[in-house]
């Protein structure tokens, strides 16, 4: 060894670690992984924001098509019509959902499991289902359309109503989580006080839920504005910027300028997000106090008028589940309403036919088990990885990206990425490969931020105790950190299948006529006219989705039973 | 000092420009069971983390059995390690926690076993093997993690504050039973420590620190009855201060009076600190007024801790008050108590004196 003798006075050079073959099988890893986000992230999203100064030839032209986008009323009119439908969404669903969540947490109404459960059902249908059921219950030969009084529902209001339906369980389950972490205490210190219920509620409760509440308003702002579905179906013509990059790449094959607006559109998404991960730091920071948990009390006047809230909205979330399934059932809408399959013969209608729902399903199931593979390895060497430091910031931030691009965005990133005759990847451009990697790649942030907490919680000091006993860290990583976060990983994989199943917004630039999906062919039959059969795929997919998740709760069960029982004895 | 068995060299740690440890150079016998002892930040966590490789020194060297490991990963040393948090893998039983480590060393499974029930019989749980650890008491999976830093047989043992978690009565019998298995084993080991009766009971020498640099080297006996700084003084045990000017080479005067010491190298005029522990505050007989080192003064308040009885005496004319330890009996024999007057002395010899910290 040549440099054993190291001298104190030679302060120039601090020592350097001799890197041990776990570190550099740790580094390759993480290289490869890193590498992946570049090819599936970074590199079409930077391709995608330089065609958005280029012309259709190629040439470059700076921000001319900045400027003839914001010379065209019509498109900018656009951004005003985004805004007011996230704006009004985010205030209804917050409200909505803050009473809610305040029932389940702060009453002791019957049947919560239950509400619970209705109200997570939105996240199981792809957000073009709602409008459909709108346009059956008050379109214009809906069942119902008196109640609107002569107004409209294709426009801002059945946008609006459907984007509330498909953010509802987001800021639901944010503003539980925040109600949840409510410090008892807090609460019978200031009835010793005397305080007056009105005066606890807006002295303990609302400062304690803020950092959720300005969370979930973010999130559900960057929902409704990004979304695509709704708009869609239900827009008629109050054009949104999801709907003009749709309009632009599809209907006008207008390349350069659907690239411009998904630069305005990733503006307002960016922000919100970047707002919304500082916010969630300070949310962080309130958990970590030692709080006692609030047992609330009975109350009956209460109790019964959360629960009337909670059937209310129940109501409104099966109605128009139970809707899209009669709609998909009516034989011939409205003349003839008995019920039978014909609308499930999909493979007489444009979309891809039951081939698409198969496809659907392989490609969710790709997506789960490739997706929670790299989302989970990826975190665990972020996080357990030694030296690199730049490079495991730089997959940390990219990890995080996704959450701030939507999904459309994403989607022409990937057609202007692999569909270059320069890219040797151009082999996977309308091949289900595209497909999984786009939906990994789109809800990568999710899985990944659910991924790094259960790392977390782990004793730190695992690794430092494998590697006294000599272990490589691979050997470590299958028998303990997999065991141990089996019910993440399960999560993740769930999360990944039935968003798979239900998105379109990506992916709707991508299918090949082999790789048609469910929720495409959802979109593509309601844009021809076929209505009924839309609604029919939009419930299978509910169905599948549904199922899954059954099945799942139960296969984690058993397998938290089997390879869990340590967790069970530290509970008495 | 030439056949020890870890010898550091001029190490230093930096955190950017927060320095951790500074001119660190120790060495350890083998067999040997030091402990580092320090107030948090003291850098004493750092330094057995420097040893253990898990957070690699900015400078200095650290050698081991004779072989320079100063930039070696961990998996390349030669080490067993228990944390504070006990770090179990929660999913494993207890007799996989311990076999861990010896597995994957190509070893016969009938030879893993036999070394399995030896370890555990060693610490005294032979009958928990099938048991996961969140069944166990902390006291008890600390021990598994005993065994299993033991069960590769290192040349090293690192604990890092592995006491810290456990209930008080748990925390003196597991002190007891690592020592004797120490000994037992002959195995040299590091503890980082804040805790000082950890410490004296369980370490054959101890390693003061303080902001990154060591204070002082010693036995237990040594750091308690010689503390080489002011810092040690105050640390270890409970010590009270008398801010004095040295008037003769024997002698400081204060506000109060004149208080004698045993000659040390402080100069005339010079400011300098006198400390004295409570147990050897002589607490005499008022009316003995032969004694001309008596000083007076009025018990400000009384405490009882069991075996003994605390004063705080605020003798007359002084600038603080002063703590004496003394038995119940001649608290009774003297009439000690709150608000009454109190004679006391000084023993010279027992008197250490500290420079002025400027």
């Amino acid at each position: 060894m040549a440099a054993t003798e190291v001298q104190v006075s030679d302060k120039a050079s601090p020592l350097k670690a001799k890197s041990s073959s776990d570190d550099k099988l740790m580094r390759l890893f993480i290289l490869v992984i890193g590498a992946y986000l570049v090819v599936a992230l970074a590199m079409p999203l930077y391709v995608m924001l330089s065609k958005s100064v280029l012309n259709s030839d190629g040439g470059f032209v700076g921000l001319l098509n900045y400027f003839a986008y914001f010379k065209t009323p019509s498109l900018v009119y656009s951004i005003k019509n985004s805004l007011f439908v996230g704006l009004v969404t985010t205030v209804i669903t917050v409200s909505i959902a803050f009473v809610l969540a305040y029932g389940f947490t702060r009453s002791r109404m019957p049947g919560k499991p239950i509400f619970k459960t209705i109200a997570m059902i939105p996240i199981l249908v792809p957000s073009l289902l709602p409008g459909i059921a709108l346009i059956y219950l008050f379109g214009r030969q809906g069942i119902i359309n008196w109640a609107l009084f002569g107004h409209e529902i294709y426009g801002p209001i059945g946008i609006i109503i459907s984007e509330v339906f498909f953010t509802l369980p987001h800021a639901l389950i944010i503003i539980i989580t925040a109600l949840s972490i409510a410090d008892a205490r807090l609460y019978e210190a200031a009835t010793a006080l005397r305080a007056s219920s009105t005066r606890i509620f807006f002295t303990v409760t609302l400062p304690g839920v803020r950092y959720g509440l300005i969370s979930a308003g973010f999130v559900v702002f960057t929902l409704a504005v990004t979304d695509f579905g709704a708009p869609k179906v239900i827009g008629g013509d109050f054009n949104v910027l999801a709907t003009d990059i749709y309009k632009q790449v599809i209907g006008q094959q207008n390349f350069e300028m659907g690239a411009v607006v998904s630069v305005v559109l990733l503006i307002p998404a960016a922000l919100a997000f970047f707002v919304d991960r500082l916010v969630q730091k300070k949310q962080v920071a309130l958990l970590s106090s030692r709080a006692v948990a609030l047992e609330p009390k009975p109350s009956r006047r209460f109790d019964n008028g959360m629960l009337a809230y909670a059937l209310v909205v129940s109501f409104f979330i099966l109605g128009i589940l139970g809707m899209c399934q009669f709609a998909a059932l009516f034989k011939f809408f409205p003349y003839n309403l008995s019920l039978g399959l014909s609308n499930y013969q999909f493979d007489l209608m444009d979309g891809g036919g039951w081939d698409s729902y198969f496809n659907s399903i392989e490609m969710a199931s790709y997506t789960a088990v490739f997706g929670t593979i790299i989302v989970f390895y990826g975190a665990y060497l972020v996080e357990k990885g030694k030296g690199l430091g730049v490079i495991r910031g730089a997959f940390q931030f990219l990890a995080m990206l996704p959450m701030a691009v939507p999904g459309l965005v994403l989607g022409l990133a990937y057609i202007f990425f692999f569909n270059m005759p320069t890219n040797p990847l151009n082999v996977l451009y309308h091949t289900m490969a595209i497909l999984v990697i786009s939906t990994i790649t789109h809800f990568y942030t999710v899985s990944h931020l659910t991924a790094t907490t259960a790392l977390k919680q782990m004793d730190a000091q695992f690794e430092s105790v494998a590697a006294s006993l000599k272990q490589p860290f691979y050997r470590t990583f299958v028998r303990v950190t997999v065991p141990v976060c089996t019910p993440a990983i399960l999560d993740i994989s769930i999360y990944l299948f039935v968003n798979a199943m239900t998105t379109v917004s990506a992916v709707v630039f991508l299918y090949s006529p082999h790789t048609t999906l469910a929720s495409v062919a959802v979109l593509n039959m309601d844009d021809a006219g076929d209505i009924a059969p839309a609604a029919a795929m939009g419930m299978m997919i509910f169905y599948t989705a549904a199922g899954v998740k059954i099945l799942h709760y139960f296969l984690s069960r058993g397998i938290e039973a089997k390879t869990q029982a340590w967790r069970r004895s530290s509970d008495n | 000092m030439t056949d020890a068995f870890l010898r550091i060299e001029n190490l230093a740690k930096n955190f950017g420009n927060f320095t951790a440890l500074r001119n660190i150079s120790l060495s350890v016998l083998e067999g040997e069971f030091v402990c580092f002892l320090g107030p948090s930040g003291c850098g004493k966590t750092t330094l057995l983390r420097a040893i253990a490789g898990l957070d690699i020194q900015t400078q200095g060297r650290i050698e081991q059995a004779g072989i320079d490991i100063s930039i070696l990963p961990p998996a390349e040393r030669d080490f067993g390690i228990v944390f504070q948090s006990y770090a179990l893998f929660p999913n494993l039983t207890v007799e996989k926690n311990v076999a861990y480590g010896l597995e994957s060393r190509r070893a016969a499974r009938s030879e893993v076993i036999g070394r399995v029930k030896e370890l555990l019989a060693l610490v005294d749980l032979a009958d928990q093997g099938k048991k996961y650890p969140s069944q166990l008491s902390g006291g008890q999976q600390q021990r598994v993690a005993l065994a299993r830093a033991l069960a590769t047989s290192p040349g090293l043992l690192l604990l890092d504050e592995p006491l810290s978690a456990l209930d008080a009565k748990v925390r003196t019998h597991l002190r007891q039973e690592i020592k004797h298995l120490q000994r037992r084993l002959a195995v040299t080991t590091i503890m980082v420590t804040h805790d000082q009766e950890e410490a004296l009971t369980m370490a054959d020498r101890i390693v003061v620190m303080n902001h990154g640099s060591i204070e002082q080297i010693g036995s237990p006996e040594d750091i308690y009855a010689a503390p080489a700084s002011e810092f040690v003084a105050q640390f270890i045990g409970t010590m009270n201060f008398i801010n004095v000017v040295v008037e003769s080479a024997n002698q400081g005067k204060h506000p109060g009076g004149f208080v004698k010491f045993s000659p040390d190298n402080l100069r005339q005029g010079e400011s300098a600190r006198l400390a004295i522990r409570p147990e050897d505050v002589e607490i005499l007989n008022k009316k003995d007024e032969q004694n001309t080192d008596q000083v007076l003064g009025k018990v400000v308040s009384t405490e009882y801790l069991g075996a003994f009885l605390r004063v705080t005496i605020a003798p007359e004319g002084w600038e603080s008050t002063l703590l004496a330890d003394i038995s119940t009996d001649i608290a009774v024999r003297f009439v000690i108590e709150a608000g009454g007057d109190v004679g006391f002395r000084l023993p010279p010899e027992k008197i250490l004196a500290y420079q002025e910290n400027k």
